[in-house]
């Protein structure tokens, strides 16, 4: 396995990979933020297309941003061969 | 306009597509073509099942009443999906290797295979899905119940029971007739993944249609619709925190827990990859379906656009009080697919559970389990699932005839929601907690299953005969803090948040505390490292928890093939090394050393095996690991006790090569001594006869020469009468025939006889005696002794080969024994003839030929008769016999 990290160093690639992972594991974090956002925001009365626009444009902006980062992330039926002939 | 039969014939056209694209999926498939099958987009497609008639029509009844609330049934789904590389992959990964085939399955698969769990999650997804398939039929009738309303030329309103019913036959046919083709489980079913992939584009497009149409052909645009927003009594955001957080919280559960999610997003899973295509479709997906709910439902709420009184059905009928039959028609087949799919693949996935983990049990428990031969079974399983979609739907169909629609059955989804939402710890626990056990499992979901039961389920109803509105009031048994509502007090919560949150925290709380105190089985502790590890290689290495949960499954793993003790050393050994104190963490080198120790006992390429399987977790099933286990042990055991046998065999190989050896050396001193015996007895004989023969003339012979011959014959027979003696005294000896004669008498008196008798013939052969040790009394046969005093005296004169030969007698006592050696200073017997001097006919050293080699045999015997023993003392300088003879024993014959 230490073999692995060594890979990953010398591997661009891979270890951009594996840092695009860690961003796909921040993705719902990051998600539940921006969609709870709206309960912090002040004032007397948010109007609700305010709030929708808002909503909409954090989903479109998730929708986006997770077809980026699953497009570089690797294809995990492929990995899990290669593991497989790996040891 | 005949609105109704329209909507009859463009139904009926619209189900006949479905069967057809179903069929042709089924078949195309069958053909092993039609890669475009199993594309991501159709698995994306599929997914979208969670969007059922609930969300189609109930989305904008809710966005009515709540305004944006609506938003968060959708935002768990799309916050899970877009982190699928954390949970939703290793699910996903999970499911396939293990052929999974329902949630109850993969739980009581990961708990040591419980069929018990098995049971109780079956159980639990019936109880909560079944109201929920009520739903859908009621969304059925009501929308054909609302184009009825707005069909001037109609007979009126149609029976809804009898529209739910053909409904339900109709679901029930598409249902058998795709849904259960394949007997396996696990296979894909194309055709139904095809028809609700269609389905899933349909009742988008309508959603979309009906929302343009609302936004731009009712309202004028997007301005103003925003503005219609901002007028409407839905304007503000009320929404409280904890119902936004906590139904987001509850649809991101439901969405991974729901049955038919299970279904179409890890048993039709075909290929992980899918995941990735689905991360961002199917949140854009969620987004379509929801865009334009809040207008719609603001727009339907304006009494200008008369969109109706019930705004779950405004989707359907604001296009028909517009006048729009075709866009209504096609808003109602979005509804009656929302519907349908969702049926279709809950009673699928339903079913699956039912027949594989009650019915089946039950009869292989009622033939005896003598059933299980190949063929029987397999039709058993089909017509079980075929039955059990049967029972289900027609269950969905008697609680919506029971329930008779209406705000209880509509309040059923979020109730829904959270029942299956229960399964979340022990799915959750079970991926990525070692610890988590069978105990903890079972515990969790019947706290929590019983809590949603108590507080929100039966409260549901209303008051009933099950909970009397005394209950729901004052709590049960009149205790306050038992109300089903405010549990523990906490009044002034809505109930299905707090329904959520007291049945969830119970359930992880119960599910922790009996999984930290129980103790999981060996297949649990194997499936829960086979289920936690499942992505290891792809997750960062020296994970801490991860590194040590797979230590625990190498040393379960060694122990059964070194066995515990010895597994346990190297572990400990390997520990200690590395500065820790019971299991090691799993390095390179660590592993390289156990698979070295593992290769000593089942072989280079199972140790490799073994322990790759552990470090990657492939696709071989724990069980098939464990019978590999097991028996490499019976084979190394086995061997061991073969080991032992043949290390007998060679004791008993080389005990008897020995005893050959003596044999065959004994056969030589016996042909020696034949020969010689033949020639000392001739010898006799040939003068006998020859001086006998002699005397028979006695004219010849002076009296003197007679009388010298007749005392040669004498002498020489009486040499020969001593030689066969002393044969048949050995032979009466060895046959206990001896009689003994016991007698009183002095040793000092006995070993003068025999000195006497000896050393009479006197000629320099010096014999030393201690007469102060010699005055014992003795109570044995007298005469045997001294004949074998006499014989050792004598043997020692013959063969003493000392210059000045001497004998000493020693006499001692020895524990009760009396002990006479006769020790003389000559040069001893050599080693390898120790063995012999006591056998018969034997004499050592050719050389000097004396008696008949029977001296030593004979008085061997007598001792033994005598209770005593004769012994030669091999350490000893010159010859030296040892005669011993118990003092006060009892003698033996």
């Amino acid at each position: 396995m230490s073999d692995k990290e060594d890979n990953s160093i010398s591997d661009r690639r891979a270890y951009r990979r594996r840092r695009m992972a860690d961003a796909s594991r921040l993705m719902p974090l990051f998600g539940a933020a921006l969609f709870g956002m709206p309960l912090l925001w002040g004032g007397e009365t948010v109007p609700t297309t305010k709030v929708m626009v808002y909503v909409f444009a954090v989903w479109i902006a998730l929708v986006v941003l997770s077809g980026l980062i699953s497009r570089s992330l690797p294809d995990p039926s492929e990995e899990r061969q290669r593991n497989q002939f790996r040891l | 306009m005949a609105t109704l039969n329209a909507l009859a014939v463009f139904c009926l056209l619209y189900v006949a597509l479905l069967f057809c694209v179903a069929f042709i999926a089924d078949r195309t498939a069958r053909r092993g073509q039609g890669k475009w099958l199993s594309s991501p987009i159709i698995y994306t497609l599929s997914l979208s099942i969670y969007c059922t008639a609930w969300t189609f029509y109930g989305a904008v009844g809710f966005a009515a009443s709540s305004g944006l609330e609506f938003l968060t049934i959708y935002l768990g789904p799309t916050l899970i999906i877009i982190g699928w590389w954390w949970t939703l992959r290793k699910l996903v990964i999970v499911g396939r290797t293990n052929r999974i085939t329902s949630i109850a399955d993969l739980i009581s698969s990961r708990y040591g295979k419980s069929n018990l769990l098995a049971v109780f999650v079956t159980l639990m997804a019936v109880v909560g899905t079944t109201p929920y398939i009520a739903l859908q039929l009621q969304s059925v009738t009501f929308s054909i119940a609302a184009f009825a309303e707005a069909d001037a030329s109609g007979d009126g309103l149609p029976n809804q029971q009898i529209i739910a019913f053909w409904v339900t036959a109709g679901l029930v046919v598409f249902t058998i007739l795709f849904g259960t083709r394949n007997l396996e489980a696990n296979a894909r079913h194309y055709g139904v993944v095809m028809a609700i992939a269609l389905e899933a584009v349909v009742k988008l497009i309508a959603l979309l249609a009906v929302g343009i149409f609302a936004v731009w052909g009712l309202a004028g645009g997007i301005d103003s619709t925003l503005a219609k927003i901002n007028e409407s009594a839905i304007s503000d955001w009320e929404v409280s925190g904890g119902r936004w957080i906590g139904l987001t919280l509850l649809s991101a559960m439901a969405f991974i827990c729901l049955p038919r999610m299970f279904q179409v997003m890890v048993v039709e899973n075909e290929n992980e990859g899918h995941l990735r295509t689905a991360s961002w479709a199917f949140p854009l997906y969620l987004m379509l379906i929801s865009l334009f709910v809040v207008p719609i439902a603001v727009i339907g709420l304006d009494p200008i656009y008369g969109g109706g009184r019930d705004p779950d059905l405004f989707v359907l009928t604001l296009p028909l009080e517009n006048g729009r039959e075709g866009l209504a028609i096609l808003a109602f087949l979005g509804g009656f697919s929302s519907a349908t799919s969702m049926v279709i693949v809950a009673a699928i996935a339903l079913s699956t559970m039912v027949s594989n983990h009650i019915v089946m049990p039950v009869w292989l428990w009622a033939t005896g389990g003598s059933a299980i031969m190949a063929g029987d079974v397999r039709r058993v399983i089909l017509v079980a699932r075929r039955i059990s979609i049967l029972v289900i739907l027609f269950l969905g169909y008697l609680y919506f005839r029971m329930s008779g629609g209406g705000a209880a059955l509509a309040a059923i989804g979020l109730i829904s929601f959270v029942g299956v939402a229960q399964f979340m710890p022990s799915l959750v626990g079970g991926l990525f907690w070692r610890g988590g056990n069978r105990t903890g499992a079972i515990a969790g979901l019947a706290a929590g299953f019983a809590l949603w039961a108590y507080c929100l389920f039966l409260p549901s109803f209303g008051a009933s005969s099950i909970m009397p509105q005394s209950v729901i009031e004052r709590g049960l048994f009149d205790i306050l803090w038992l109300r089903p509502q405010a549990l523990f007090i906490t009044e002034g919560m809505e109930p299905v948040m707090h329904a959520f949150m007291w049945s969830l925290s119970f359930n992880i709380l119960f599910y922790v505390i009996f999984s930290i105190a129980g103790f999981p089985t060996p297949v649990e502790r194997l499936q829960s490292g086979q289920f936690v590890n499942a992505l290891w290689q792809s997750q960062v290495p020296g994970n801490w928890t991860g590194g040590l949960a797979q230590s625990e499954d190498l040393l379960l793993m060694s122990q059964r093939v070194l066995g515990s003790e010895d597994a346990r050393a190297i572990f400990q050994n390997a520990a200690k090394e590395q500065g820790g104190e019971y299991l090691p963490a799993p390095t390179p080198d660590f592993l390289l050393k156990l698979e070295r120790v593992l290769s000593g006992s089942v072989g280079a390429a199972t140790a490799n095996a073994m322990i790759s399987q552990i470090v990657v977790g492939a696709g071989v099933s724990v069980r098939d690991l464990m019978a590999v286990a097991d028996e490499t042990a019976q084979i190394m055991e086995y061997s061991s006790r073969l080991v032992i046998k043949t290390e007998e065999q060679e004791r008993t190989a080389r005990q008897l090569r020995e005893v050959n050896d003596k044999l065959t050396r004994l056969s030589v001193q016996k042909d020696a001594f034949l020969s010689q015996i033949s020639h000392e007895l001739r010898t006799p004989m040939t003068s006998i006869r020859a001086f006998s023969e002699i005397l028979k003339n006695p004219c010849d012979i002076s009296p003197d020469k007679r009388e010298k011959f007749a005392s040669i014959i004498y002498e020489e027979a009486t040499r020969l009468t001593r030689l066969l003696d002393e044969l048949l005294d050995l032979s009466v000896l060895e046959n206990a025939h001896a009689v003994v004669n016991l007698s009183e008498g002095r040793l000092s008196e006995l070993l003068d006889r025999a000195v006497n008798t000896v050393a009479s013939e006197g000629d320099g052969f010096k014999i030393t005696r201690n007469p102060e040790n010699e005055k014992i009394d003795l109570d044995t046969d007298l005469d045997r002794l001294v004949q074998v005093f006499i014989n050792l005296i004598s043997n020692a004169r013959k063969y003493c080969d000392a210059k000045t030969p001497e004998l000493e007698i020693k006499v001692a006592r020895m524990n009760g024994m009396l002990e006479v050696d006769f020790s003389d200073n000559g040069s001893g017997i050599p080693l390898e003839s120790q063995d012999l001097i006591f056998e018969k006919f034997s004499r050592i050293g050719e050389a000097r030929a004396g008696g008949a080699g029977l001296g030593l045999a004979i008085s061997r015997e007598i001792m033994t008769r005598l209770g005593g023993s004769l012994v030669y003392l091999p350490w000893s300088e010159g010859t030296v016999f040892r005669v011993s003879l118990p003092l006060e024993a009892e003698i033996a014959g």
